[in-house]
């Protein structure tokens, strides 16, 4: 039977050039719930979609305060996730606590990227099962950033990742325009409406499953707070949802109108 | 008179009987960090209308010898910040180095520098404050000088215990007793800070180095002087005191060359 020698351990390469314990934790990710992350010129949103194990258990959480201008999102093992907010958490509290200062966005992506890096470069560890999508602002401005098992860390514009994150990626492509250009409102729709994307037929946001989170930029360069929206807080978000996507439906059937 | 400095503040021995040395300890742990060696004098600091100016001679005693004429105790931090330094000469360069690695890993991240003088401060007297909780205090007075978060000028000190404090117009050393009362006189509190000019301030600063070159034994006619401001700092190094009059010293009895 065939067996593959190469993926005993995370520092060795296979002759193809691979690292197959790397890989095999970004199936891990591939595995985790839907995470969707956005930005636009003042605001970064996260939104996810929660599971539970059983229909008596509670929803895994998957969007995480790290400060009150950073928040983060999860796809994967949600206990490598503790461990890495946990640090990030550290990070954040020494920084105020040392300098004043909250702590730059970049600065913790790149720590957090060279923990998991090093993870993949060291005989008996194994690499975090988890990726991040990490939402802060700085004095730069909102940002996003991916975060990979293989200690790979990019900006973006817009991300999901996750199991059928495929779909939400692509909304995100198409409407990326749109994005840029929104309002903190919108964005959130947009957030919701490509998670939407995601979905199997039989399934829908629901108060229970959905979970969003903003932080951005308010008026005179002060900072709009990490807010994290759940539960019975999620209603006016949902509706406003809905209410968009009927806006665009009488839309279309005006335009229908016009074509008759 | 008993001339040995042992002796001093002990019981007489021909009232209580001879002394029992063995309470006098001889060996015990080295001191060496627990008193400064080279020290520099006077650090001056006023706020203006739209920044900060500094003002620091450049002398280092070795105790009452004027050991070292040309070291410049105020440091630029980034674009944004000054430091001034009195105090032990060794530690000030310590300090220094530790403001240099700072400044290279910020400008590592994308967004450079974003530190200001008051997170610099915070860190200052924070590091002050380890020191002396380990008994091994860096022997300095600082003063930090800049913009703080919402660009308004920052003038603060911290000294050796990691105390901080603050006021329009700050002097360390010997300063704090002859030049203060001057800068309160020019700058009474009733007078906003809005109505004080840059050059104002740089007079004033002026005018005080000339003071404690007067009556401050362990200071020099030459200095240097840095203005802070929104257009940037400004670094005058190696100014000479002007205009000097010794008139005054004819006068006073046990000043200058008199010989009774």
């Amino acid at each position: 039977m065939f067996r593959n020698n190469y993926d005993n351990d995370a520092v060795t390469f296979s002759p193809q050039g691979r690292i197959f314990q790397v890989e095999y934790a970004q199936e891990a990710v591939k595995q985790g719930s839907v995470v969707v992350g956005l930005v636009n010129k003042t605001h970064t949103v996260l939104v996810g979609l929660k599971r539970n194990a059983e229909e008596l258990s509670s929803y895994q959480k998957k969007i995480i305060e790290i400060d009150s201008h950073m928040g983060i999102a999860i796809a994967g093992l949600a206990s490598d996730a503790r461990v890495l907010s946990n640090f990030m958490k550290q990070q954040s509290l020494g920084s105020r606590l040392t300098y004043g200062r909250p702590l730059p966005v970049d600065r913790i992506v790149s720590q957090i990227g060279d923990r998991a890096q090093t993870n993949t470069q060291h005989y008996g560890k194994r690499p975090y099962g988890v990726g991040l999508l990490v939402a802060g602002v700085d004095d730069a401005g909102p940002h996003l950033f991916e975060f990979q098992p293989s200690g790979m860390t990019q900006e973006m514009l817009a991300c999901a990742i996750g199991a059928r994150s495929q779909m939400a990626r692509t909304y995100l492509e198409r409407n990326l325009e749109k994005i840029a250009g929104s309002t903190r409102d919108e964005l959130i729709i947009h957030g919701l409406q490509a998670l939407k994307e995601t979905l199997s037929q039989d399934k829908e946001l629901t108060v229970d499953n959905t979970s969003v989170g903003v932080v951005g930029l308010a008026a005179e360069g002060k900072i709009e707070s990490f807010k994290l929206y759940e539960g019975q807080l999620l209603v006016p978000l949902l509706d406003a949802l809905e209410r968009s996507e009927a806006g665009e439906e009488t839309k279309e059937a005006e335009t229908m109108e016009v074509d008759s | 008179m008993n001339h040995f400095p042992e002796a001093w503040g002990r019981p007489r021995d021909d009232v209580y009987g001879p002394y029992n040395s063995s309470y006098l300890q001889t060996t015990g742990p080295k001191g060496h960090t627990q008193s400064p060696a080279v020290t520099g004098t006077t650090v001056l600091g006023v706020k203006f209308n739209g920044g900060v100016v500094l003002a620091a001679d450049s002398l280092a005693s070795y105790g009452s010898l004027a050991r070292f004429t040309d070291v410049k105790r105020l440091r630029k931090f980034g674009d944004t910040a000054v430091v001034g330094f009195s105090g032990d000469i060794s530690d000030m360069q310590y300090i220094d180095r530790l403001l240099d690695s700072i400044d290279v890993r910020e400008n590592y991240s994308a967004n450079g520098n974003t530190l200001n003088a008051r997170n610099i401060h915070t860190y200052l007297s924070k590091v002050l404050y380890k020191r002396r909780s380990e008994f091994n205090p860096l022997w300095n007075h600082i003063l930090v000088a800049g913009f703080d978060d919402d660009k308004k000028p920052f003038l603060s000190s911290a000294d050796l215990l990691g105390t901080t404090f603050s006021a329009p117009h700050l002097a360390t050393g010997f300063g704090a007793h002859l030049a203060i009362p001057i800068l309160r006189r020019l700058f009474p509190e009733e007078k906003p800070l809005e109505d004080i000019s840059k050059d104002e301030a740089v007079a004033a600063l002026r005018e005080c180095v000339k003071v404690l070159w007067y009556r401050d034994a362990r200071s020099l006619d030459q200095y240097s002087i840095a203005v802070i401001s929104a257009q940037g700092i400004e670094f005058q190094e190696d100014q000479q005191v002007e205009a000097q009059s010794w008139a005054f010293a004819e006068t006073i009895k046990g000043y200058g060359a008199q010989v009774n």
